[in-house]
């Protein structure tokens, strides 16, 4: 969809040309939505931050794999696994170093992403599945590194007790609290996705994308801006790691898994690929499906030889597998796409075309 | 090393490389018709054991009936799943395919869960649990003999599932519906402008994969029991398929027994973590593979043009 604008308005400067947000009342809104969020805790219950909480880390570690499949269109099937590399490094950092969190966080986005590049090695030589079996390997790999490694440090399969964050005297210890450090947290991730996009690098990621030889004809070095998106990724799924490590207080192997990838895989898509919005379309819209499987299933739970656990255990997954299938049929370039479709017959209505 | 017991490690290896290769055939079938790698294998093999479960112990059948109606059953899901699922994801991007997979795969997850619940359950015996196979070796460590102990039910899974491997590779290389099949992994376009008809081709190749994933079931099923656990086996079966080769059916026993084998070596070591190393030893394989040989020992090196 090309940039539809209203008749009349044009662009008198280089800057308002580059704008991402262009009018007053966009911004004015913009601010209002967050000072929105950031008041939750003011007027939402105690689960509803929670689920806020959950969304936003989860929004930041979708915001990494669009950047590597959706922009430039490498299936990586490990987020998880960078994201269990960014929980522990951080916990180790403040638990034995005793780094402060502010320092932490962004040393486990860095630790994150160097893991990250080092499973990114494969992305040279293969593409399409066997790079996703290349990330699922990570999947496997790292967990296991985790349970078997060092266990004097990680604690085998019982993982690691994580410390509550403490920012300029401020302790981080209630989802309402929390909230503010998840918010400022992707909001800074957001303004780097946003603007990642439409860089040098962004630009090349998406020449990638849509075709690597051609790509590589034209002179963009597949080797590095390959593993510049690997890093990327990684980064951010190591800060969402870290963040959400610090808000469950602990960590082990098992709690980023495979499920996690497929699902961040999944709420990539349906938000819609190679799109901004998209990550965060789509984590909502699957943070919420997964949460009316959770008051579902108790509730059928009387109907169900699973019982009332395994009533919530089964439709979670039925509940996102039905409505990722459902989506590539009928919805195969997500919420975002449409959501852009909306926009334009606003701006053009009462015309349809 | 653990000397004395690395031949008995090798053979259990070896063995459990069996029903791996058979869930690797079922990869192939579909991958070699229609280009899809189908990821939610796992649980067509879950659900297929699971209705041969309800079959003979819910409803008291006896267990040869039970298994036809599941393979039927089975066969009949598998046609299903290629009419509603990847038909409308014909000519869509790989990603997509992949994604429908995966999504597949958790829904028929959840859906197992649902009907039939988590709990572990007594799957009836085929093979005699009591009489294990005794080989003694003409070798002897430190003075004692070596011997191999093989329980009746793995040898006989194993047989089963390279006996299932050896009839598909025949089909694919005598008859004329495997060579159709072939031809349509080709190209789809040339196979249907050459009168072949590919959607029910597809719509075979996925029957029949729902068949074998069946089979590998109800095998793993008697040997390991029966729980929802089960679909992950087919974990192992992906860098099986890699290792033998994406296209190639005999690749598929290779790759089964290589990776079953990878894994009883490496549980034979004294050291603790390399012992624990057997669950990714799969995927350090996959790793290697990917590195040093991507098209696998028997696959097809494809060149790319623009």
């Amino acid at each position: 969809m090309a940039v539809l604008r209203p008749a009349g308005e044009f662009d008198t400067s280089y800057a308002r040309d580059m704008a991402t947000i262009r009018r007053g009342w966009q911004w004015l809104l913009l601010f209002a939505f967050l000072l929105g969020l950031y008041a939750l805790p003011a007027y939402a219950s105690q689960s509803t931050v929670a689920l806020v909480n959950r969304i936003g880390i989860t929004i930041i570690a979708v915001q990494g794999l669009s950047i590597l499949t959706g922009f430039s269109g490498q299936i990586s099937l490990g987020q998880a696994a960078f994201m269990t590399t960014g929980g522990y490094i951080s916990a180790l950092l403040v638990n034995e170093l005793g780094w402060p969190f502010l320092f932490a966080l962004p040393a486990a986005g860095l630790g994150a992403g160097l893991v990250g590049l080092l499973f990114g090695l494969p992305s040279l030589r293969v593409k399409g599945f066997y790079l996703v079996m290349a990330t699922l390997a990570a999947q496997f790999i790292i967990p296991w590194f985790t349970r078997n490694a060092f266990p004097s440090l990680l604690n085998g399969a019982q993982g690691l007790n994580v410390q509550v964050p403490v920012l300029f005297g401020l302790e981080f210890n209630t989802p309402q609290r929390y909230l503010y450090l998840t918010l400022s947290v992707l909001i800074l991730t957001t303004i780097a996705a946003y603007n990642l996009s439409r860089s040098r690098l962004g630009r090349a990621m998406i020449a990638i994308r849509d075709n690597d030889l051609a790509a590589e004809v034209l002179g963009i070095n597949l080797f590095r801006y390959k593993l510049q998106a690997f890093f990327l990724a990684a980064v951010y799924a190591g800060l969402a790691g870290s963040l959400a490590a610090h808000q469950l207080r602990h960590i082990n192997s098992e709690t980023f898994n495979l499920t996690d990838s497929i699902l961040f895989m999944g709420m990539l898509v349906i938000g819609g690929l190679g799109s901004n919005l998209g990550p965060i379309f789509g984590s909502i819209v699957v943070e919420m499906i997964i949460e009316a499987a959770t008051v579902l299933g108790p509730v059928l739970a009387a109907f169900l030889p699973a019982g009332a656990v395994g009533g919530v255990q089964a439709l979670r997954p039925l509940f996102f597998g039905t409505a990722l299938m459902l989506f590539l049929i009928f919805e195969p370039r997500g919420l975002a796409y449409r959501w852009t479709l909306i926009k334009a017959a606003w701006r053009l209505r009462p015309f349809s075309y | 090393m653990n000397w004395q017991l690395l031949p008995q490690f090798l053979a259990s290896g070896l063995l459990a490389g069996g029903p791996i290769a058979l869930m690797a055939l079922g990869l192939v079938l579909i991958f070699k018709s229609s280009y899809i790698f189908n990821f939610a294998q796992g649980q067509l093999l879950l659900i297929g054991a699971l209705i041969t479960w309800w079959f003979a112990v819910e409803a008291g059948l006896p267990l040869w009936l039970a298994i036809l109606l599941a393979l039927a059953i089975s066969a009949m899901l598998g046609l299903a799943i290629e009419r509603l699922a990847l038909r409308p994801m014909t000519g869509q991007p790989l990603l997509s395919i992949i994604l429908m997979t995966l999504g597949l795969s958790q829904a028929l997850q959840g859906l197992a869960l649902l009907l039939f619940g988590g709990s572990q359950r007594n799957f009836p015996q085929i093979f005699s649990a009591a009489n294990p196979y005794r080989l003694t070796l003409p070798l002897t460590y430190q003075g004692n003999p070596m011997v191999i102990i093989l329980k009746q039910n793995l040898v006989w899974s194993f047989v089963v599932a390279i006996l299932g491997v050896l009839i598909i590779g025949g089909f694919f290389r005598y008859t004329r519906m495997g060579l159709a099949m072939r031809g349509a992994s080709e190209d789809h376009e040339l196979a249907q402008s050459i009168g072949l008809r590919i959607h029910r081709i597809f719509g075979l190749s996925w029957a029949l994969a729902a068949v074998v994933a069946t089979t590998g079931g109800v095998l793993l099923a008697t040997s390991s029991g029966l729980d929802l656990s089960l679909s992950i086996i087919v974990l192992a079966a992906f860098p099986a398929v890699l290792l033998g080769g994406l296209e190639s059916i005999p690749g598929t026993i290779v790759g089964g027994l290589l990776i079953g084998l990878s894994q009883g070596v490496v549980a034979a070591s004294r050291v603790q973590m390399v012992r624990n190393a057997a669950e990714i030893m799969p995927y350090v394989v996959l790793l290697l593979v990917l590195l040093i040989r991507p098209e696998g020992l028997f696959g097809q090196k494809r060149i790319e043009r623009i």
